[in-house]
């Protein structure tokens, strides 16, 4: 009998084909064939939803309040909207601490405001303990859209830029829990991306923030959609050096690991720099770098390509199997 | 960590390169070079090595060096009848191995018997951990590895026996490199000029286990590690070796593996393990290839303990070419599953599960389609 694995949740190919496969065709309509990470309405506003599910509710640099705010407010973020209206829905197990949940709330105060978004809308369920898992929540999204992404337009030389070091969430997560026996200093990247939106308005063609999956995964999708291939360079890309040694140790590759802050970027070979230079002052864009090209000339159309530290060349796949369950 | 970097830097590498390719030119005939250890497998691909080994004349060949990839499927068959014949079995295995696609299966796909799952572990000692948590279940731990992982599995049965665990008991898949080189030198199908040992492996057998190699077969051969310039070093001195027609075991891993290996570890293995005649998937039957607890331990081998009857007939599924891979006979895009019927999300072979198969390797790794 067919039944779900974790993997179906990674935010890899599994995931994508089972969207494809089971999700699109069922509800088929043009604003969800967009699959964005917001839905285009006709109205000129954009909406979007996302559970969160993290384990543990509590890790340095965040809380699962904290996510909930800025994974969703990202996502209208990187689609081309303004932030603007929330919704909360908690599901709680009984036997939670309150002094928990009060803290989470204020986590959620605080997140909100700092992304300039309000909390118009909200649900609460409590379930019997083992039922779920401490707390879970769920937020739906509603922003202004100012722009729309166009991987149409995208063409050779044309830049990719990430806005920071890769890894740091899924690292903190991972010695939050204790996996592995693995202590780090490493903290979430956690954080709301408004900070993007005026790009929008510079000519950037494309963005997506780097969740589950990965840059490789992300990038992967993208080159999927467009008649070039894209060339990273392996050299370029930002970690930390504790980033660095955790997933040397662990044998896991850092550009499949989920990000709750950061974004990478598509800007036009005339305007990168600018762009760049303009990423780098706000803090935090202050470690951003231009990664990599669309390419005509290596590869095949479709194919994201990495130019090794060594200086191979191969294919990035996207990803294939559940690296880390309940990362958000 | 700062010593491994200097040996992917891509000056370091060109240099490498460049220094392969000069040699590779002052010899007549193809050079073709197997990689018996996984690990390595994924070290030529990960970096990109395998386009710039090919241009500078060198073609590299995968061996069986993926234990999970050589276990036998009917092993896993067995341990797929175990868990689902028997009520309140928990059977621990590394994770690719729930994966491993049979006639039957996967441990991941298949329904437990009532009271009865598999459980994923990371390292040995959880087994033992489970055993002591649940009395009243059968703990049979699947263990599988070559000569690096054996000794940490060997001890679960010792420290099982000095705890008087009721409960436990292994089904070893348990495999030694050296007797599968002999077999494929003797069948001779493969063309090879010369091999890569394993670093890991080497760390704890040391180097005498292939004298044989270049003393009876007269096969070049190297202990390289796992970093880019590892390999790169590795496979200069083969060039060397066949141009100065003098075939040895040399060490280019000495920063970790001694000339004697580790004693220590081999101690324990001899102890509480002894050789047997073992089936390998896609190799057959070879002479004292496979390892199974001593008599003294006899209670905790789980072959015995459950009276599961492992039949040795071959047992791949139909159109699955991973026996070939493994003999370095097919490489994996060659095979006509291949990122088709076969891909990591849904594998047909062992080859396309483990991260050291080939087939994965050249999967998730490949080289930009020309």
């Amino acid at each position: 009998m067919k039944r779900i694995s974790l993997e179906l949740g990674g935010g890899g190919k599994t995931m994508r084909d089972f969207i494809a496969g089971l999700i699109v065709p069922a509800f088929k309509n043009p604003i969800l064939s967009g699959l964005l990470d917001a839905g285009h309405l006709p109205s000129g506003f954009a909406f979007t939803t996302d559970g969160y599910v993290v384990d543990p509710i509590f890790f340095p640099g965040g809380d699962i309040g904290k996510l909930a705010i800025n994974g969703t407010v990202n996502d209208l973020v990187v689609s081309g909207a303004v932030p603007l209206y929330l919704s909360l829905g908690l599901i709680l197990e009984e036997g939670l601490e309150w002094t928990a949940l009060e803290r989470i709330i204020r986590s959620l105060k605080t997140a909100a405001e700092r992304a300039r978004v309000r909390i118009v809308t909200g649900d609460t369920k409590v379930v019997k303990q083992g039922q779920a898992d401490k707390i879970f929540i769920h937020t739906s999204g509603i922003g202004r859209i100012v722009a729309t992404p166009s991987p149409g337009l995208i063409g050779p030389g044309d830049a990719i830029i990430l806005t920071g070091t890769l890894g740091e969430h899924s690292v903190a997560i991972l010695t939050a829990r204790g996996d592995f026996g693995l202590e780090s200093r490493v903290k979430s990247d956690c954080a709301p991306l408004n900070f993007l939106i005026p790009f929008w308005k510079s000519g950037v063609l494309w963005m997506r923030d780097i969740t589950r999956g990965g840059l490789a995964t992300i990038l992967s999708e993208l080159a999927e959609q467009i008649p070039y291939s894209i060339l990273v360079d392996e050299d370029r890309i930002p970690m930390s050096n504790p980033v660095r040694a955790a997933t040397e140790l662990l044998g896991i590759d850092p550009l499949y690991l989920a990000c709750e802050g950061r974004a990478v970027l598509v800007v036009p070979e005339r305007k990168a720099r600018a762009v760049l230079s303009r990423i780098k002052k706000d803090p935090l864009g202050r470690k951003a770098a231009l990664i990599g090209r669309i390419e005509q000339r290596i590869g095949r159309p479709g194919e994201l390509l990495l130019r090794t530290s060594a200086g191979g060349l191969r294919r990035l796949e996207p990803l294939t199997s559940e690296l880390l369950p309940r990362i958000c | 960590m700062a010593a491994a970097n200097e040996f992917r830097r891509k000056k370091v590498i060109d240099a490498l390169i460049a220094a392969i390719r000069k040699k590779k030119k002052a010899l007549p005939s193809p050079c073709r070079v197997m990689e018996v250890c996984g690990t390595h497998t994924m070290t030529i691909h990960k970096y990109g090595l395998q386009p710039m080994l090919s241009e500078a004349g060198i073609d590299m060949v995968s061996g069986p060096g993926c234990p999970v990839c050589i276990t036998p499927g009917e092993v896993h068959e067995a341990a797929i009848r175990l868990v689902t014949e028997r009520e309140n079995v928990i059977l621990a295995t590394f994770g690719d191995m729930t994966r491993i696609p049979t006639r039957r299966g996967s441990l991941q796909s298949i329904a437990p018997a009532r009271g009865s799952e598999v459980r994923i572990v990371y390292s040995p000692d959880e087994t033992l951990e489970l055993a002591r948590r649940h009395e009243d279940k059968e703990i049979v731990f699947f263990g599988v590895g070559f000569e690096t992982t054996i000794p940490s599995i060997a001890l679960t049965a010792r420290s099982a026996g000095k705890e008087k665990l009721p409960n436990f008991s292994i089904l070893s898949a348990l495999w030694v490199i050296p007797p599968p080189l002999r077999a494929i030198l003797e069948s001779g199908e493969v063309r090879i000029s010369g091999f890569l040992y394993p670093g890991h492996v080497s760390a704890i057998i040391g180097q005498e286990p292939y004298e044989f190699i270049a003393r009876e077969f007269g096969y070049p051969g190297v202990i390289a590690g796992f970093e880019p310039g590892d390999i790169l070093l590795g496979i200069l001195s083969l060039l060397d070796q066949i141009r100065e027609k003098k075939p040895i075991v040399a060490n280019e891993y000495r920063r970790v593996v001694r000339p004697e290996g580790n004693p220590v570890a081999r101690k324990i293995m001899e102890e509480i393990l002894e050789p047997k005649d073992a089936c390998w998937r896609g190799l057959g039957v070879i002479p004292r290839s496979g390892l199974r607890l001593r008599t003294g331990f006899a209670a905790y081998d789980a072959e015995l303990k459950h009276d599961l009857r492992i039949d040795a007939r071959e047992s791949d599924l139909p159109g699955c070419r991973c026996g070939a891979v493994l003999r370095g006979l097919l490489s994996p895009p060659q095979c006509p599953l291949f990122g088709k019927k076969c891909t990591p999300e849904s594998p047909h072979g062992p080859c396309m599960v483990s991260f050291e198969g080939a087939c994965f390797v050249h999967h998730k790794y490949g080289g930009p389609r020309s």
